[in-house]
C-alpha cells in the first residue's frame, strides 16, 4: 500500500515536472525566436526563397505576429499544448511529424548505448574495486580517463577509419542498406550492423563514466560493516560482491543515468551526424545548416520530455533497488560530481 | 596519505597543459603567417616534408601551425566559458544555499530545468541564433554548463552556514554579503577549484564539437574545425583528422588528470578511502 502510494507520488511529481519543462522550454523558445533578427515569418520567407508578399502578410496573421508580445506568447503556448509545433518549410512537413519519424532511431541508438555502457561500466567498475590501486584498477582507471577525454565526434571518425575504411568490417553510415532488399532476420542483422559503430562511440565514453562511478561506489560499499558481517558469516567472495554489495553500489549509477540522460541526447547529435543516423540529432544538424530554427526549438522541447521520462524510469529503478526509497518516498541521494556535457 | 604534490597525475596534467599553453602563447612567434594560408602541397603526410613536420591538409595548410593557433582558441574558449559558468553557478548556488526557503526552491527549479534540456543542444541553438563568434560561443557554453557548480556550491553553503564560526559572525551582526563572501565562500573553494578543471575540459570538448559542426568562429583556426575539414579526406588522409583530435584528447586528459589529482589530494573523504 505504502509502496504504491510512494510510486504514485513520484509519478505525479514527474508529471508536474514534465509540464514545467515543456512550459519553460516553450518560453525559452519564444524568447529565442524573438532574439532572432527578423521574425519567424522572415525566417520562413528567406528559407523558402521566393514567397509572395500577400503570403507573408497571411503568415504574419496566422502566427499572430501583428499582436502584442504577451498575446503572442499565449498563442504560442496554446499551439504547443495542442501538439502543433509549427511547419518546417525546409522539410515540407509539420514539425511534429518530423519529430515522430526521427524519434525511433534516436531511442534505439541511445537505448542500446545506455544498456551496453551501464552493464560493461558496472562490471569493469566492480573488477577495479576488488583491489583499489592494484594493477587491474590502475589499468582500468587509466583507460577510463582516456575514454572520457576523447571528443565523441573524433572517436566516431577514428572508428570509421579503423572498422569502415581499413578493415571494411562494418558499414559507416545510414540506418540500413537501402537497395539490398533484405527481409526478416537478415534485415534486423543489417540494422544491427549499422547500429554497431554509433553505439560503440557513445559506449566508449559512457562506459568510462559508469566504470568510474561504480568503482567509487563499490569501494565505499565494500568498506561497510554489513559486508564485513557477510564475510564473517562465511559468504563466498562472488556472493558478497554480487548479492550484498552490488545492489547498494548500483544506486549512484542509476541516479547518474537520470542526470546523464540529457547529456547523452546532446552527445547523440554529433554521433548521429557523423554516421548519418536519421534520428533527432541529425535532424537538429540539418536544421542548423538550413537555419530552420522552429525545428531546433521543437527538438529542444522533445528532448526535455524524453529526459523527464528517463528520470521517471530512474525513480522506478531506484524504488526497486532501495527499500528506503520505496518506504519513505524521500528524494534519493544525488551523486556529488556530475560530469557534464559531452560533445 | 599522499600530499598533493606527490600525486603523479597532477604533475603529468600540469606538464601537458604547460606545453599547450606555451604553444598557444608562442603561436604568433613560431608561426607568424596566417595558419589559413597554403604553404605546401596538399595531402603531405606527416614526416614527408621537413618544412611541415605534421603534414598539410587538403588545402595545403600546415597542420602544426594550425595546432598551435588552435590551442589559443581552445584554451581561450575553455577558460573563459568556465569562468562564465563559475560566476553563474557560484551566484545561483550561494543564493540558494544561503537564503534557503523560497529562493532556494525557485533557483533549484531553474537549475533542474537547465539540467533537463541537453546543454550541448541549447549551446548549438544559442550559437546558431546569435551567429558564431568567439564571444557568442563563450556565452553559449557558459550559460549551459553552470548547473553542476550551482548544485555543488548550494550543498556546501547549506552545510557551512550551520557552522559555529558562521553563527558567531551572525551573532555579532555581520551583513549577508560579509557572511557569504568572507565567511562561507572562502571555505567552499576546494570543491569549486576541483570542478573548474572539469568545466574547462568540457568546454574545450564542446567548443571542438561546435566547430566540427560548422558552428565555430569562421575567422579562426580551431582544433574542432580542423577535424571537421579533415573529415572530407578521411579515406585518403586520416592523419588530418587524427592529429588535431589527439591534441584535444591530450589537453582534456591533462585537465581531467589534474582535476582528479586535486580531488584526491584535497578531499579528506577520498583520502580515508585511499588509506583503508
Amino acid at each position: 500500500m505504502r509502496i504504491a502510494r510512494s510510486l504514485l507520488r513520484s509519478l505525479l511529481r514527474r508529471l508536474l515536472q514534465l509540464l514545467g519543462v515543456v512550459f519553460a522550454t516553450a518560453v525559452l523558445d519564444f524568447a529565442l525566436l524573438k532574439a532572432l533578427p527578423g521574425d519567424l515569418v522572415d525566417v520562413i520567407a528567406s528559407e523558402s526563397g521566393s514567397v509572395p508578399p500577400q503570403y507573408v502578410a497571411q503568415l504574419r496573421q496566422l502566427y499572430g505576429l501583428d499582436r502584442s508580445l504577451p498575446e503572442q506568447l499565449l498563442g504560442y503556448l496554446g499551439r504547443i499544448a495542442q501538439g502543433d509545433l509549427g511547419y518546417s518549410f525546409r522539410f515540407g512537413e509539420p514539425v511534429l511529424n518530423l519529430l515522430l519519424d526521427r524519434l525511433g532511431p534516436t531511442l534505439a541508438l541511445v537505448g542500446a548505448a545506455l544498456l551496453l555502457s551501464t552493464v560493461a561500466g558496472v562490471l569493469l567498475g566492480v573488477a577495479a574495486a576488488r583491489r583499489p590501486h592494484g594493477l587491474t584498477d590502475t589499468v582500468l582507471s587509466a583507460l577510463a580517463t582516456v575514454g572520457y577525454s576523447a571528443p565523441m565526434f573524433w572517436t566516431s571518425l577514428m572508428l570509421i577509419v579503423l572498422f569502415g575504411v581499413q578493415l571494411e568490417w562494418l558499414p559507416v553510415g545510414g540506418l540500413r542498406e537501402v537497395n539490398a532488399g533484405y527481409h526478416g532476420a537478415r534485415l534486423w542483422l543489417d540494422y544491427l550492423r549499422h547500429l554497431a559503430l554509433p553505439v560503440l562511440t557513445l559506449a566508449i565514453y559512457y562506459v568510462a563514466v559508469y566504470a568510474r562511478l561504480a568503482r567509487a561506489a563499490m569501494i565505499e560499499t565494500l568498506a561497510e560493516d554489513y559486508i564485513r558481517t557477510a564475510r564473517a558469516k562465511g559468504a563466498r567472495e562472488h556472493q558478497v560482491i554480487f548479492r550484498h554489495a552490488l545492489r547498494n553500489a548500483l544506486l549512484p549509477v542509476v541516479t547518474m543515468l537520470g542526470v546523464q540522460s540529457s547529456a547523452l541526447l546532446g552527445g547523440s547529435i554529433v554521433v548521429e551526424t557523423v554516421f548519418a543516423w536519421p534520428g533527432l540529432g541529425q535532424l537538429s544538424f540539418e536544421a542548423i545548416k538550413s537555419r530552420d530554427i522552429p525545428v531546433l526549438l521543437a527538438v529542444l522541447i522533445c528532448s526535455g520530455v524524453l529526459v523527464v521520462l528517463a528520470n521517471l524510469l530512474v525513480d522506478l529503478a531506484q524504488a526497486a533497488l532501495d527499500p528506503r526509497v520505496r518506504r519513505a518516498a524521500q528524494p534519493p541521494r544525488q551523486p556529488s560530481a556530475a560530469t557534464g556535457s559531452a560533445a | 596519505m599522499k600530499r598533493w604534490y606527490l600525486q603523479p597525475s597532477i604533475w603529468l596534467g600540469a606538464a601537458v597543459l604547460l606545453v599547450v599553453a606555451a604553444a598557444a602563447a608562442l603561436a604568433g612567434v613560431l608561426f607568424p603567417d596566417d595558419p589559413l594560408d597554403m604553404v605546401g602541397a596538399p595531402y603531405t603526410w606527416p614526416g614527408a616534408d621537413p618544412a611541415t613536420p605534421l603534414g598539410t591538409d587538403l588545402m595545403g595548410r600546415d597542420l602544426l601551425a594550425g595546432l598551435a593557433h588552435g590551442a589559443r582558441v581552445s584554451l581561450l574558449v575553455g577558460v573563459s566559458s568556465a569562468l562564465v559558468a563559475l560566476a553563474i553557478g557560484v551566484a545561483v548556488g550561494a543564493a540558494a544555499g544561503f537564503y534557503r526557503g523560497r529562493t532556494d526552491a525557485v533557483l533549484s527549479r531553474i537549475t533542474e530545468f537547465f539540467q533537463t534540456i541537453p546543454a550541448f543542444l541549447l549551446a548549438i541553438i544559442l550559437v546558431a541564433v546569435l551567429k558564431p563568434t568567439l564571444g557568442t560561443i563563450v556565452f553559449a557554453l557558459g550559460v549551459t554548463s553552470w548547473t553542476s557548480v550551482a548544485r555543488l556550491v548550494r550543498a556546501e553553503f547549506l552545510s557551512l552556514r550551520e557552522r559555529e564560526y558562521v553563527r558567531a559572525a551572525v551573532a555579532v551582526g555581520a551583513s549577508d554579503a560579509h557572511l557569504i563572501f568572507r565567511e562561507i565562500l572562502p571555505n567552499a573553494w576546494t570543491p569549486i577549484i576541483v570542478s573548474t578543471g572539469l568545466l574547462v575540459a568540457n568546454a574545450i570538448l564542446s567548443e571542438a564539437g561546435l566547430a566540427f559542426l560548422g558552428l565555430g568562429d569562421p575567422n579562426v583556426v580551431s582544433w574542432g574545425s580542423m577535424i571537421g575539414l579533415g573529415r572530407d579526406a578521411l579515406r585518403t588522409g586520416w592523419y588530418m583528422t587524427a592529429i588535431p583530435g589527439l591534441a584535444v584528447v591530450l589537453t582534456v586528459l591533462a585537465l581531467n588528470l589534474l582535476s582528479d589529482g586535486l580531488q584526491a589530494a584535497l578531499n579528506p573523504r577520498l583520502r580515508r578511502v585511499r588509506a583503508a
